[in-house]
């Protein structure tokens, strides 16, 4: 049977979640050349704030009703976790020199992930998360399992609702701007503080979504699952070129796509078979950044500079 | 420019924050709860497994056994005039922290004695640091064969370090017991391996798939994956297309649960095998209702079949530790009450009281130990193994590890 189709859906599959996720080191860089290294915990904390939302909810509930008030719980948790970051940990620091917010951000992220280690109620090891009933689809020899279902809508969506907001609305027009002059555009009456903050805040609300797209895939949750997927949606990002929004989503996928190929294939090519099981998916990935960035500096979309924000 | 190389010195930091989360330790402060024996001398038992993170639950429940273990000989007074505690240490099952606990613990005089590690990996770091201290260390899950046997030990048998002992028997049975099992019990011919390259799992992996070769069987495709990935669906699908009729894991629960559930979801109906690294009721909380079938081999009688374990069994429950004693609590209990009664040989010799080199004498002291445990009979060969060489075999069934077949390996 040939298993190509059903590869390629694993990686599109495993991209998506990255490139939701890389959108938000994306944004905050475009705007304030900052790498949000607490972005990844950010992911985690929506992941907890769902969990939370589904433990509060009496046993039993529907998951169509579960599931919007989970992905509402992540995002408020995830939002504000990155608003008081900004707000306490990075405004302080914004004429600083470059090095110090993103210390700051490391500092974050540990420090995100030792208190939801320390005060999350049995977070010390992973928490199962709730799944959806029903069997997995079959289309043709492609098998799509149901808590995938919800990656396969929410990554679209969630890509089409940004291209909408930073390109037709006031406030997107106004982070284009302020990406790409911010001094200029605070000269032109555009409220940059503002624009920052909602930068900070629509970034952690696609982590939110990819966090629940992450329990209902994989089933569990752990203080510490956003360090790795953090680390790989920020190698998606620059593979994307890193403030360009669609280029986020696309280097996830490119990135979630090789992972799973090099999975795959790598171990049929004769003299290979040593190097070609999933433990070497991560160094094909980042041969392959490798040699995007020899050939394109600036990530695959990194030249449409008008689309930064 | 300057971006480009901020990105770079990013990327250096990433990679220093990497290392720094894999060395953070954290003492858990956990000290032994009984000290009712005022005067005599006071000897600590110290245990280093993962009281945090993914492998926490096995980890919890070896120190809570040697706890057990240890209230008990103080309420004994199993030993006149000496009062025994633990120091519990949290290793994360990272070797870098494992060693750091060993040297802590080497550096604290009272400390006679180790239960510990959980990881074989871990033990690696461990083991030299012990020996030159001749402080005893008694694992009660490493399973790695060359930590008593040498890295040849396929072919010439060495014992590396004097001060290490084991009550779990090791991969050079559990493998091929299991493989013996699939083979001849369960009849099933086509086995897709794969392991997590950790010192656990590629040993089991590696003494299952000669095993079952030299059986007849035949191993459709082999894999590893990576500890840290919770993403198996390429290797879900590669199982499925190879038309294995069961897949063994050489690796632990917190892979294992998700691989099966992933392998399931994939279309593939067919069994998990592992060994005793997976046989934790975790496993079932992260694999779902599809683990039904799934099978584990795991050391020993099952505890709650043995009539020397029921006692451990409701004085554990008794106690009220908060966690399950899980896979190798009884293997704990036995561990730490090795150390007591070497300690009470070599104070009894003594005239009652500790010797000046009470290190290497009780080192020395549990060469020959030999009592009815909660798992048996203890006691250690040459090499420092488990004498005891009982198998079982588990399968899931109803969200429970059931015993299926038990037996005594014999090559």
């Amino acid at each position: 049977m040939n298993e190509l189709p059903q590869q390629l859906v694993n990686g599109l599959l495993l991209g998506s979640m990255y490139g939701l996720v890389a959108i938000g080191y994306t944004m905050v860089y475009g705007i304030v050349q900052l790498i949000n290294f607490a972005h990844g915990e950010i992911f985690m904390t929506g992941a907890f704030g769902a969990l939370t939302v589904w433990l509060w909810l009496p046993g039993g509930t529907s998951m169509w009703i579960a599931l919007p008030l989970m992905i509402i719980g992540a995002v408020i948790v995830a939002v504000a976790i990155a608003v008081g970051a900004e707000r306490f940990a990075y405004r302080p620091l914004r004429n600083a020199p470059r090095l110090a917010p993103l210390i700051t951000a490391i500092g974050l992220s540990l420090a995100l992930q030792q208190a939801v280690w320390a005060w999350y109620p049995e977070a010390k090891s992973a928490r199962t998360f709730p799944q959806i009933a029903g069997g997995p689809f079959e289309i043709g020899s492609v098998t799509i399992q149901t808590g995938d279902i919800f990656l396969v809508v929410a990554a679209p969506i969630s890509m089409a609702v940004l291209a909408w907001f930073v390109m037709k609305t006031r406030t997107g027009r106004g982070m284009q701007a302020t990406a790409q002059d911010p001094d200029t555009a605070k000269l032109m009456g555009v409220n940059t503080d503002r624009i920052i903050v909602i930068a900070f805040a629509l970034g952690a609300a696609f982590a939110a979504v990819g966090a629940v797209a992450y329990g209902l895939k994989y089933g569990e949750i752990n203080f510490r699952m956003g360090f790795i997927l953090g680390l790989k949606a920020f190698t998606a990002a620059v593979l994307g070129g890193i403030g360009n929004i669609y280029g986020a989503m696309i280097g996830g996928v490119v990135l979630g796509v090789a992972e799973t190929l090099a999975t795959a294939y790598i171990a049929d090519i004769p003299g290979m078979d040593k190097f070609g099981s999933q433990s070497w998916a991560d160094v094909w990935a980042f041969v392959l950044l490798i040699l995007v960035l020899l050939f394109r500096p600036q990530g695959l979309l990194g030249e449409r500079v008008a689309d930064r924000a | 420019m300057r971006q480009r190389s901020l990105i770079a010195i990013t990327a250096a930091l990433a990679a220093g924050a990497l290392t720094l989360t894999a060395c953070g330790s954290r003492d858990s402060g956990d000290k032994g709860s009984d000290s009712g024996n005022g005067g005599g001398s006071t000897v600590v038992i110290g245990v280093d497994s993962p009281l945090t993170g993914d492998l926490s639950a096995m980890g919890l429940g070896i120190k809570n056994s040697a706890d057990l273990a240890v209230q008990k000989a103080n309420k004994q007074k199993f030993v006149k005039g000496v009062t025994f505690k633990i120091e519990a240490l949290d290793d994360q099952a990272q070797p870098s922290a494992g060693q750091q606990n060993a040297s802590k613990l080497v550096s604290e005089q009272e400390v006679l004695g180790v239960v510990g590690p959980l990881n074989s990996s871990v033990a690696e770091s461990m083991q030299k640091v012990f020996d030159d201290a001749k402080l005893v260390e008694v694992s009660p899950a490493n399973t790695g064969p060359a930590l008593t046997q040498g890295q040849d030990w396929q072919n010439k048998k060495v014992r590396p370090y004097k001060a290490y002992f084991r009550t779990a028997t090791t991969d050079a049975i559990q493998g091929p017991f299991a493989a013996q099992y699939v083979f001849n019990t369960a009849k099933k011919k086509k086995v897709f391996v794969i392991d997590d390259k950790k010192t656990y799992g590629s040993g089991l992996a590696a003494t299952f798939t000669e095993e079952f070769k030299k059986l007849g069987g035949k191993v459709v495709g082999t894999e590893h994956i990576n500890p840290d990935a919770k993403d198996f669906s390429a290797v879900a699908t590669k199982v499925k297309n190879s038309g294995a009729q069961v897949v063994y894991y050489g690796g632990e629960y917190p892979q294992a649960g998700p691989l099966s559930k992933q392998i399931k979801a994939a279309g593939a109906k067919i069994p998990l095998v592992g060994g005793d690294g997976i046989k934790d009721d975790t496993f079932m909380k992260l694999a779902g209702a599809e683990a039904t079938g799934d099978l584990a081999t795991s050391v020993g009688a099952p505890v709650e079949d043995l009539p020397s374990a029921k006692q451990f069994v409701s004085d554990y429950k008794a106690a009220g530790y908060k966690e399950d004693y899980s896979a190798y609590g009884g293997y704990a209990y036995d561990s730490a009450w090795a150390i007591i009664e070497a300690v009470k040989k070599v104070v009894d010799a003594n005239g009652g009281k500790l010797p000046s080199d009470a290190r290497a004498k009780v080192t020395e002291a549990m060469q020959n130990v030999s009592f009815d445990g909660v798992t048996g009979k203890v006691s250690f060969d040459e090499y420092g193994d488990a004498t005891n060489k009982q198998l079982t075999v588990y399968a899931v069934k109803n969200g429970a590890w059931v015993p299926v077949k038990s037996g005594t390996y014999t090559g």
